[in-house]
């Protein structure tokens, strides 16, 4: 009897306990009126990650704010790139959603799944390229920034060594690494890249050990194509510089963070919402970047860079912006020292978006 | 090859193992009283949730780390309750404890992620760390205490006819566990990378347990285990860095694989698989059986 009413009286906190917790969600979901638009996000990570996900949910409130009643938003975080995202994708679609942003590119397949099952519901799908009747994808050009690091790595770095930090062989992050090297090595031939994998999107710790390894072999300028802010932290301990990733980062290490990268996802949100309000949202693929304000620079850090850097890091966005530099110009050569761009033309978008090889001066490989 | 290259390497190695030496000796010690506690990624998430959470609200190491143990005891205490008391599946209980952890350390840490802090040299828990293996050796092959353990391990109705108390003995062990899976996770947040965010640990409580099976229930084993783990995934790092292509994603697997081997190593001989696993290792115990 005793461990019975033990029992109970366990089940009975967890309960309580539960339904504390379900009440003072936030994600509870609101009650809607018809004419309110639903619109719903798919994270791979936690929005506090203040990087990816984070700056998705940074869009997502703009898309709140702008729009006000006429839309009410969702969003489900961690969720896996595989089959479990099927299900989280047709939970939204079930639950009335009109509008469903699914965030990461391992997405690409369950969301035109879903789709497929809810013609009515529209899908925008971030750094795809399989797009269907009611499946948009969209994409910022953050090479663009790349480039803009690059040329100040390539002025700041005195061992010519930079470290890259890199997630998972994918176009997108290759185009990275391509774009930064061009910039870089164009302002110093000398300059060399160790770059690391570290297989994953988000693991602070992984991701540190690899900036400290990075630094140990004589690199004083950490690149990262990873989430979280512990490559920057490491440099800032160890006194080299880095760059942020993502989202501003200056906070967490003040002293090596020269510049980010930031993804401004606000506007295309908003617009976008904006169109399935009005009846408007069609079907197409979007790949912006400095020029439409999708692609940011955070403020240059003026304590590390003169201010004739910070003068050229501006130029650089603004040719970026008016079209009179672009980050891959020709001549560009593969590692093989075949000629890939030619001399006077610039890549075009379908190289780019499958961008798979490394240019030449690029040690190592691609891994496959 | 220059000597500072090599000691730096050293350095990361020292600096990234520890937590995994941590979260490994404290479920050694629980493993050989016969209890499976799978929840230490759970705990270890919550250890660093508290601990960071502490440190921003006071800026004192010491509370920070008081608060973190504590919600090791706290977590752990409640796990031993449900497994010793309730009687309930020690697997389900830990998988259940893994994914309460991980939900309610994001749900406490939200507020926090992102926080700056000064993080903590990593030397302290580094030196502790070989000291602990060292301690908790000699104390379970040369001291009572340590054997009761053991005995209560190996085989809980002899351990209860010879006077010993069976569930008490059983309590402190869960327990000595899930601190040292806090400190692991109060390590990883405030020394390794000092930050809060969600699902840092990333999988880290799941490597230290199969070290445990790894080292096969041997503290001097599992520093081994610990630093073979962690210095094969820093020499990875730095054989990319000069150039060499390695596969990635199998040394991501590594540590699962080597313990899948020595699992099969072990288990192929009857009388070495006696020799190491606790016989009662995940065996309910009823008092008056």
């Amino acid at each position: 009897m005793k461990k019975q009413s033990l029992v109970l009286v366990v089940i009975a906190a967890i309960v309580v306990i539960a339904g504390i917790f379900f009440i003072t969600n936030q994600n509870i979901q609101k009650d809607v009126s018809d004419d309110q638009k639903k619109i719903g996000f798919i994270y791979i990570g936690p929005p506090g990650d203040h990087g990816w996900t984070y700056m998705h949910d940074v869009g997502r409130q703009y898309l709140e704010k702008e729009l006000g009643d006429s839309v009410s938003t969702t969003y489900i975080e961690n969720v896996p790139e595989n089959a479990d995202a099927v299900r989280s994708i047709r939970k939204l679609a079930e639950s009335g959603h009109d509008l469903i942003f699914t965030t990461s590119f391992n997405y690409m397949d369950q969301t035109l799944e879903v789709a497929s099952e809810f013609p009515d519901v529209k899908f925008e799908h971030a750094t795809g390229f399989k797009r269907a009747d009611n499946v948009s994808t969209y994409s910022a050009r953050f090479y663009e920034g790349r480039t803009v690091i690059g040329h100040i790595a390539g002025k700041m770095t005195e061992t010519n060594t930079i470290g890259y930090i890199v997630s998972f062989p994918i176009p997108e992050v290759i185009r990275g690494i391509n774009a930064f090297y061009l910039a870089a090595s164009k302002v110093n031939p000398d300059v060399k890249l160790k770059i690391i994998w570290v297989y994953s999107w988000y693991d602070p710790g992984k991701e540190a050990d690899a900036a400290n390894t990075l630094i140990n072999q004589g690199a004083d300028i950490i690149v990262q194509h990873t989430d979280s802010y512990a490559p920057c932290q490491a440099a800032e301990k160890a006194g080299v510089l880095a760059f942020g990733q993502a989202s501003n980062q200056e906070a967490f290490c003040p002293n090596a963070h020269m510049t980010a990268i930031e993804d401004i996802w606000g506007p295309y949100y908003a617009a976008k919402a904006q169109a399935v309000v009005d009846g408007t949202w069609s079907s197409e693929d979007t790949w912006h970047g400095f020029k439409d304000g999708m692609v940011e620079m955070s403020p240059y850090n003026e304590k590390l860079l003169s201010s004739d850097l910070i003068a050229e890091a501006k130029a650089i966005e603004e040719g970026i912006e008016n079209g009179t530099i672009h980050s891959f110009e020709g001549p560009i050569y593969n590692q093989a020292g075949e000629l890939v761009v030619k001399e006077g033309e610039v890549a075009d978008d379908g190289m780019l978006a499958s961008m798979m090889f490394y240019v030449q001066g690029i040690d190592g490989e691609v891994p496959q | 090859m220059s000597i500072e290259l090599i000691i730096g390497i050293l350095n990361i190695v020292l600096i990234s193992t520890t937590p995994l030496v941590f979260a490994g000796i404290g479920e050694l010690v629980t493993e050989k009283s016969g209890i499976l506690n799978l929840g230490l990624e759970g705990l270890m998430l919550v250890g660093a949730v508290t601990g960071f959470i502490t440190l921003v609200l006071t800026g004192n190491y010491f509370y920070s780390l008081f608060l973190s143990i504590t919600s090791g005891v706290i977590l752990s205490g409640i796990f031993a309750f449900l497994v010793l008391n309730l009687m309930t599946n020690q697997i389900a209980t830990g998988l259940a404890l893994t994914i309460f952890g991980i939900g309610l350390s994001a749900m406490l840490g939200k507020k926090f992620a992102g926080t700056p802090i000064d993080g903590l040299n990593p030397y302290y828990f580094i030196v502790i760390s070989f000291l602990l293996v060292f301690l908790v050796g000699y104390f379970l092959s040369k001291t009572k205490s340590g054997l009761i353990i053991r005995a209560v391990g190996e085989n809980h109705n002899s351990a209860y006819a010879l006077g010993y108390n069976v569930i008490k003995t059983r309590y402190l062990t869960i327990i000595f566990g899930g601190v040292m899976s806090s400190i692991a996770g109060y390590y990883i947040s405030i020394c390794y990378a000092p930050m809060w965010q969600e699902g840092m640990t990333a999988g880290r409580g799941w490597i230290a347990l199969a070290l445990v099976v790894f080292a096969t229930w041997k503290p001097w084993r599992l520093l081994v285990g610990a630093y073979i783990f962690g210095g094969v995934a820093i020499m990875q790092m730095n054989l990319q860095a000069f150039g060499v292509e390695l596969p990635g994603q199998f040394f991501n697997m590594m540590p699962y694989i080597a313990t899948l081997i020595v699992l099969v190593f072990i288990s192929s001989n009857k009388v070495r698989l006696k020799l190491s696993a606790p016989s009662c290792l995940n065996i309910p115990y009823e008092k008056n059986s």
